[in-house]
């Protein structure tokens, strides 16, 4: 192989690169915030002692956990403004998409998590005449969320990995500006292999964090 | 002429990390001998066994097999042991587990076979024809197209013997056998293993069950310290024990009778 | 409020069929060649060898922690000119599906086999078989049981991912949905009834991963988390 490596190329575009990267982290923290809380609330929804909460909640996990998410983003992009009174920019789209379908994901694990404590301590709650929020935000909750800390590390994940999908409706984040940036220089080699690298670079830490933490559940601590 | 011993086992050594559990074992195990070993839990009575068939490879002396010493010697360190040497050691001593580890997913024949067919490539129906002949030996030929979860702790022993010994071992090493069953399987075992004995073959067996081991072994061990600290025939150990440490570890086992 | 004509959907769902086979194809192309893969990854990265499984390690860590679009935009766009071959959406996406679902396939795989039993292994050596006899023999047999629902998940996910190869052209079911909804300018209809025939596939083949594992679960033989 005698393909001469050019990262100067590169490094040179760093600007367009650098506010592709603060464009990924804005769509992930959109969807990390509001695809965690509607999660909690769709979870707890799903988990209530009422049916019309319950059944909503279940198609609406149901459905977004069984269809991809470029579908979704693509929904919202080239469907939704048709229907919707107003615009729809490339980022709320993508975010509507990634947010919809990470609540359902994080959803079953809240689900999980909180049906994973031992029944006694809702027993425990009650003996003490709380009431049934109360018992769920100050005993059952604290103890499931660490429960779910590398589920939900792993969700977190998946959501950073995701956000690449806003490229595909022209969403300037780190994988489009490469994209531009290989399409003006000819080198999408080293374009898509720093991209490649910043995403491992960011995340592997983040990855070693959940194996310390699985490790650490299954020593049961 | 002398009978060759089948094992010797001279200056046996073993640690893991820091911790010597074997600190230098010396026994011959003649043929036909039943030897018994008794001793306090963690006395590394399992380790001792385990090296004999290099489950657990040693890390110091020498174990010579039918005249073979096993492993090649290396200048200032353990000898080195390699994989086909021990493969080929471990189909002439075999293994019964405390907890049988009988495979799940196989048949209480196919249990039995897969030694003979897969290690020793033996065709299918003399593989079969022996296989039966080893349930049948321990009263289970009616289960053989059974799966190892239908059967109870004790017919599940029963299995894991036949399976040692279908690859017609010269030494068969029993570690805990009983230990893992309900009080009322344990007579259908031992005595299996007594039938064993009776036919003359060589065994060694770590037990807790002294009143067993009194009336089969001819020959008794007591462990402590990672050595053997007292050896002799069951009347002189069990009986009449020199050592003070064996004196102890029997006063706190009393209940048995022989 | 808006009238809702799904004639040009109907009148066009050759379009629609043609683009799930694509989809379908794709799928079954990744998974024939990734479990396979992921088998090796598995083996590799367990072995006692540092030079097999750190390397082993290092390609399973990298497709999992890397977006899979930034992935098949480096095979598509870049490995052709590292490489000097000619290469097609169906290649691209191929290689890239079957080596990111390999690195997750041997995750399943590692944690199945590592799940059997000490005890399993032991036995094994003490009737004279070598490693890789035991492996063959008594451990993946039975770890294979224990990973169904946890492969069948993985399956399910990788269907999904397929979406991404509508980037580079290759005619998936959202490919044909992007076009079919440009030619009859009718997007709604279109990804409405695209997202719809994607969740009674998945839903369906998620529900049949349910009975399986409710079966498992039953005889106590499965891993999923
Ligand atoms: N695989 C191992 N790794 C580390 N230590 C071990 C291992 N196996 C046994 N030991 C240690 O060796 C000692 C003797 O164990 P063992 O041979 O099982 O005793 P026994 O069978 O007499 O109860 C114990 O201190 C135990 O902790
Ligand atoms: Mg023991």
């Amino acid at each position: 192989m005698d393909y001469v490596w050019d990262f100067g190329s590169v490094y040179e575009y760093r600007a367009a690169l650098w506010v592709g990267l603060i464009n990924t982290l804005r769509i992930f923290g959109i969807c990390l915030f509001a695809g965690l809380s509607l999660g909690l609330a769709m979870g707890l929804a799903r988990y209530s002692i009422r049916r019309w909460l319950r059944w909503p909640a279940a198609c609406f996990i149901e459905f977004f956990r069984n269809t991809p998410v470029l579908v979704q983003i693509f929904w919202f992009y080239f469907a939704f403004p048709i229907l919707a009174p107003f615009e729809i920019s490339a980022l709320m789209a993508a975010a509507l998409g990634i947010t919809l379908n990470s609540a359902a994901f994080s959803a079953e694990i809240f689900r999980g998590g909180i049906q994973s404590i031992d029944p006694g301590q809702w027993e425990a709650g009650r003996a003490i005449g709380m009431r049934y929020r109360e018992i769920m935000a100050r005993i059952i909750l604290p103890q499931a969320v660490r429960r779910m800390m590398p589920a939900l590390t792993n969700r977190g994940i998946e959501i950073f990995k995701m956000t690449t999908l806003a490229s595909a409706i022209a969403y300037a984040d780190l994988l489009h500006q490469a994209r531009l940036i290989a399409s003006v220089n000819f080198n999408p080699i080293e374009a898509y292999t720093v991209v490649a690298l910043a995403f491992f670079v960011i995340l592997y830490p983040i990855v070693r964090v959940t194996y310390v933490l699985e490790r650490r559940m299954a020593k049961g601590d | 002429m002398s009978i060759e011993p089948i094992l010797t086992i001279r200056g046996l050594e073993k640690s893991f990390a820091d911790n010597d559990v074997l600190r230098g074992i010396d026994l011959d195990v003649m043929p036909g001998d039943c030897i018994a070993i008794l001793g306090a839990s963690g006395s590394g009575k399992s380790t001792f066994l385990r090296c004999l068939n290099f489950m657990e490879i040693p890390t110091g002396g020498e174990i010579t097999h039918a005249g073979t010493t096993i492993g090649t010697a290396r200048a200032g360190k353990p000898r080195h042991y390699p994989e086909t040497e021990l493969t080929q050691v471990r189909q002439k001593v075999g293994m019964v587990f405390q907890q049988f580890n009988l495979f799940p997913h196989m048949t209480v024949l196919g249990n039995v076979t897969e030694g003979l067919r897969t290690v020793q490539r033996m065709d299918k129906s003399s593989a079969e024809t022996s296989a039966r002949a080893e349930l049948t030996r321990v009263g289970l030929a009616e289960k053989a197209d059974e799966y190892p979860s239908r059967l109870s702790g004790g017919q599940k022993q029963r299995v894991a013997i036949a399976r040692a010994l279908a690859l017609a071992p010269d030494l068969m090493l029993f570690d805990e056998p009983t230990s893992a069953l309900d009080p009322e399987l344990v007579g259908e075992v031992l005595n299996v293993i007594r039938g064993i004995a009776d036919e003359g073959r060589t065994m060694m067996l770590v037990t807790h069950e002294v009143g067993f081991a009194y009336h089969v072994a001819n020959r008794v061990i007591f462990m402590a310290d990672g050595i053997i600290q007292e050896i002799g025939p069951p009347e002189q150990v069990l009986k009449n024990p020199q050592n003070a440490r064996t004196q102890a570890f029997l006063a706190r086992h009393k209940q048995f009778e022989f | 409020m808006y009238e809702w004509d799904f004639s040009a959907v109907l009148d066009n769902s050759d379009l629609l069929w043609q683009g799930l086979v694509g989809t379908l194809t794709i799928t079954g192309t990744a998974l024939a060649f990734g479990l396979p893969l992921g088998l090796l990854l598995a083996l590799s990265r367990l072995s006692p060898s540092r030079w097999l499984a750190w390397p082993a390690g290092f390609v399973i860590e990298f497709f999992r922690t890397t977006p899979p679009l930034v992935q098949l935009f480096w095979f598509f766009f870049a490995l052709p000119i590292l490489m000097d071959i000619q290469m097609t959406p169906f290649l691209a996406a191929a290689i890239t599906f079957s080596i990111q679902s390999s690195a997750f396939f041997a995750e399943v795989f590692r944690a199945g086999i590592v799940s059997i039993e000490r005890g399993q292994w032991e036995a094994a050596r003490a009737i004279g078989m070598q490693r890789p006899q035991a492996m063959r023999r008594i451990i993946l047999p039975q770890a294979v049981k224990r990973m169904i629902p946890a492969f069948t998940e993985r399956s399910i996910e990788l269907m999904k991912t397929t979406t991404l190869v509508a980037t580079v052209s290759y005619a998936d079911l959202l490919y044909q949905a992007n076009e079919l909804a440009q030619k009859t300018f009718r997007p709604i209809e279109v990804f409405t009834v695209t997202a719809l025939i994607y969740f009674v596939v998945i839903f369906g083949l998620s529900l049949c991963v349910q009975g399986i594992e409710r079966r498992l679960a039953v005889s106590g033989d499965s891993t999923v988390r």
